[in-house]
């Protein structure tokens, strides 16, 4: 499986082929297991070294990609630069040569502007993962929500996704468009027009300005976190209000179909995107995506470092 | 064209006695011209012009320099009414001398720069401070823009009387939109007391900030907030109503929306006084050229989609867009080589027109006539220069082109400090070989010079 990924860097899923995915989908199924052994640790990475890099906050993506990492063996490193210190000092260019030179592995970059990781890739050995870059693409998240879908569905193609909210900032959106289409699914994307992108509809998805038809049918609704500086630039007249009519609360939800699975990539916003019955609620497979998320990374990492003698674990 | 070069042929800043192209096809819509013909100038000026005016005794003179011209095409120099030399205060990107340097082999003979200077121009003292250095340097004429604001900040006037004694030729914000209603309106009644152009750079700020790239499809794709075309549009229209209101002469800096477009032929078919420019980057390329985030592809207004580049082209063939500019915005690694958001924009011009221009010309989109005019005659009116032209009697300002001239552009040889060009490493096509102006010889490409000319040294005969 290793084979079909030939990349040298995982950048996005803008590209990818089916084959891939499912490739990197399989190596996580093999990895699954492994976090819910006694011993959570397997040598794949031995002697290898993760650096994870992030100049955006972040909890549950780098928790995540250190465990992956830890789990396989692999030498961590968490670095958390300030953004400040960066635009003011040191480029984002700098940082990540002055850290080649220490010959990491794996760089795990997350940065606030899109397409910064485009630009540092070419220009360093080590893989280059990309863990969200401004409003372009997280890559890791949609293999994880695919995953998701996947086990609990049985497949990806055919189904019908719904993501619903702030689609104009959100990388993990246009991702899962990307990947969602890539294995055949059919996607809606639902907001109100503020936070939709100006050509939402050329990203192949259908676009709905209304919640309720949206999820008319939907397999899979997939809600995304409405930030509080939307309500500053006039996006958003209130919380209130985008909750009362975007809002996935429990009579929307049966708009879908009887066995939809509700995700939402994190943090969830309570009361604003979804209600908490929902978010709580047994169609949500919110922590099963973040359970995911550790076995995708561990494939990810997998892919992109370890030796070619190195197999993932049997599954099972 | 790696050959080793002999020595020059023709010697650059110099006025020759007698300088005569054989044979050249020469175009300059002012005369209706376009034929083959001989070309003397004496003493920087045109003497004769014509089939056969280079007589037997004219080439055979002592002092007679040759150069065989055909093939070649010879043009006006033209006029950009709309680079940034970047001096005083940023000169590793660019200072007066190799800008001047750039707009010479770019076959340029007068060059207007832009206000955002650190300090902006916006007194007489940097005006004129910016002429002077230019003077010293030779080739082709500066002519300052002064800024329309103090410091570019939108809100008092400069002393426009003072900026056009001391040798602007036009008033800008450039880089900055003049957003004010009232500043505006302001600014066009006093800038036309001194007949001076206001030229805007048509952005509402409001809509664009921060605004990486065109809003569509591919500002959708890359995650990069959009600068939506009808923040350009939205000028455009309010400034076209102040114009008329005041009827003072306008001018829109880069056209880059075909909503722009559509706005200024209405306003030209009512007659109001509004000119307006397009760059020879956004008449060829699209927003696709940011796909893989090159930061070299980043300028203000932004690449658009084709339907703009179409609706700019025919703009530009029926004179709705009267003036070709290059923008030339030279920027070295430091704002180039980064993150796209944290990139300055702006792209190289003066150096790529004309195989850029010609490119069109070949492909039929503009007929060369009205290329050649829209970079000498129009700019000339807009910001009231004599424009170069091939009469007898002129002043020789005027260029030498090989069409056909096909080569890869290496940075080496840029004359520009900066090498802010998507164009590097692309074949092009079109090459200046002279250029001429205020009489004298300020660019001469030695390798195509070598290869063209006779064998003789300066002031040796004629063969």
């Amino acid at each position: 499986m290793r084979r079909v990924f030939q990349r040298r860097h995982l950048l996005g899923i803008e590209g990818m082929s089916g084959a891939e995915i499912v490739a990197i989908l399989d190596a996580a199924e093999s990895f699954f297991d492994v976090s819910r052994r006694s011993v959570r640790k397997v040598p794949t990475l031995r002697g290898k070294t993760v650096i994870n890099l992030f100049f955006e906050a972040s909890t549950r993506t780098r928790t995540s990609f250190e465990l992956a990492g830890k789990r396989l063996s692999a030498d961590v490193i968490n670095i958390s630069p300030s953004t400040s210190s960066t635009t003011k000092g040191e480029g984002l260019l700098d940082t990540v040569q002055n850290l080649q030179a220490m010959q990491p592995d794996v760089l795990v970059i997350r940065h606030g502007a899109s397409g910064a990781l485009h630009h540092v890739a070419p220009r360093v050995r080590a893989a280059v993962v990309n863990a969200g870059d401004g409003m372009h693409e997280h890559p890791t998240q949609a293999l994880l929500d695919a995953f998701t879908i996947r086990r609990q569905k049985g497949k990806v193609e055919g189904l019908t996704v719904t993501i619903c909210g702030d689609i104009l900032h959100s990388r993990v959106a246009r991702s899962n468009v990307h990947l969602l289409k890539a294995l055949g699914a059919q996607v809606r994307l639902a907001g109100p027009r503020t936070l939709l992108p100006a050509a939402a509809a050329s990203l192949g998805a259908e676009v709905f300005h209304r919640l309720e038809p949206a999820l008319e049918g939907a397999d899979v609704v997939m809600m995304l976190r409405i930030q509080r500086e939307r309500l500053q630039g006039a996006f958003l007249p209130t919380s209130r209000e985008y909750s009362r009519v975007f809002g996935l609360n429990a009579a929307r939800l049966r708009l879908a179909r009887p066995d939809a699975m509700v995700m939402h990539p994190g943090p969830v916003n309570r009361g604003v995107e979804i209600d908490p019955a929902v978010a709580d609620g047994e169609q949500s497979v919110i922590l099963d995506q973040v359970e995911a998320g550790v076995a995708v990374r561990m494939a990810v990492l997998w892919m992109l470092a370890a030796e070619p003698s190195e197999a993932p674990p049997a599954a099972g | 064209m790696a050959a080793p070069v002999p020595a020059q042929v023709v010697p650059a800043h110099t006025t020759l006695p007698l300088l005569i192209i054989t044979g050249v096809r020469a175009v300059d819509p002012a005369q209706r011209l376009d034929a083959v013909v001989d070309v003397v100038m004496e003493g920087g000026s045109i003497s004769r012009i014509g089939r056969g005016a280079a007589t037997q005794d004219l080439l055979q003179s002592e002092q007679a320099m040759v150069v065989r011209g055909d093939g070649l095409l010879l043009l006006p120099a033209f006029i950009d009414m709309h680079a940034h030399l970047r001096e005083p205060g940023q000169e590793y990107k660019e200072d007066i001398a190799s800008g001047l340097a750039a707009a010479a082999a770019g076959g340029f003979a007068h060059v207007c720069a832009m206000p955002n200077t650190r300090p902006v121009n916006d007194t007489r003292a940097v005006t004129e401070a910016m002429i002077a250095r230019a003077r010293s340097v030779g080739g082709p004429a500066l002519h300052p823009i002064g800024a329309i604001t103090v410091g570019q900040r939108g809100q008092e006037l400069t002393e426009m009387a003072d900026l056009k004694e001391a040798g602007a030729v036009g008033v800008s914000d450039d880089g900055r939109c003049v957003t004010s209603s009232a500043v505006m309106r302001r600014a066009l009644e006093y800038a036309s007391t001194f007949d001076l152009a206001v030229i805007q750079h048509a952005e509402d700020h409001a809509l664009t900030e921060g605004a990486q790239m065109h809003e569509g499809a591919i500002s959708t794709r890359l995650g990069l907030r959009g600068w939506p075309r009808v923040a350009e549009d939205i000028i455009v229209a309010r400034d076209v109503l102040l114009a008329e209101a005041t009827g003072a002469r306008y001018h829109v800096a880069h056209v880059s929306s075909l909503g722009a477009v559509r706005i200024l032929r209405e306003a030209k078919s009512r007659g109001i006084s509004v000119t307006a420019e397009v760059t020879p980057h956004h008449l060829t390329l699209t927003d696709e050229a940011v796909i893989g985030y090159d930061a070299v592809c980043k300028v203000n207004p932004p690449l658009r989609e084709q339907a703009d580049v179409d609706a700019l082209r025919e703009a530009l063939a029926d004179g709705t867009i009267d003036v070709i500019a290059t923008d030339h915005a030279p920027h070295s690694s430091l704002e180039k080589d980064c993150e796209f958001v944290e990139a300055s924009p702006g792209m190289l011009g003066l150096e790529l027109v004309v195989p850029v221009l010609l490119g069109l010309v070949r492909a039929g989109n503009l007929p060369l006539g009205r290329v050649v005019d829209a970079l000498t005659r129009a700019p000339a009116r807009v910001v009231g220069l004599d424009a170069p032209t091939l009469a007898q009697g002129a002043r020789a300002e005027l260029c030498l082109v090989d069409p056909e001239h096909r080569y890869r552009l290496d940075p080496s040889r840029l004359r520009s400090k900066s090498r802010n060009t998507p164009l590097l490493g692309r074949e092009l096509c079109g090459q200046v070989c002279l250029t001429m102006a205020g009489g004298r010889i300020v660019f001469v490409d030695p390798l195509i010079e070598a290869q063209r000319s006779a064998p003789q040294a300066p002031g040796g005969a004629g063969s």
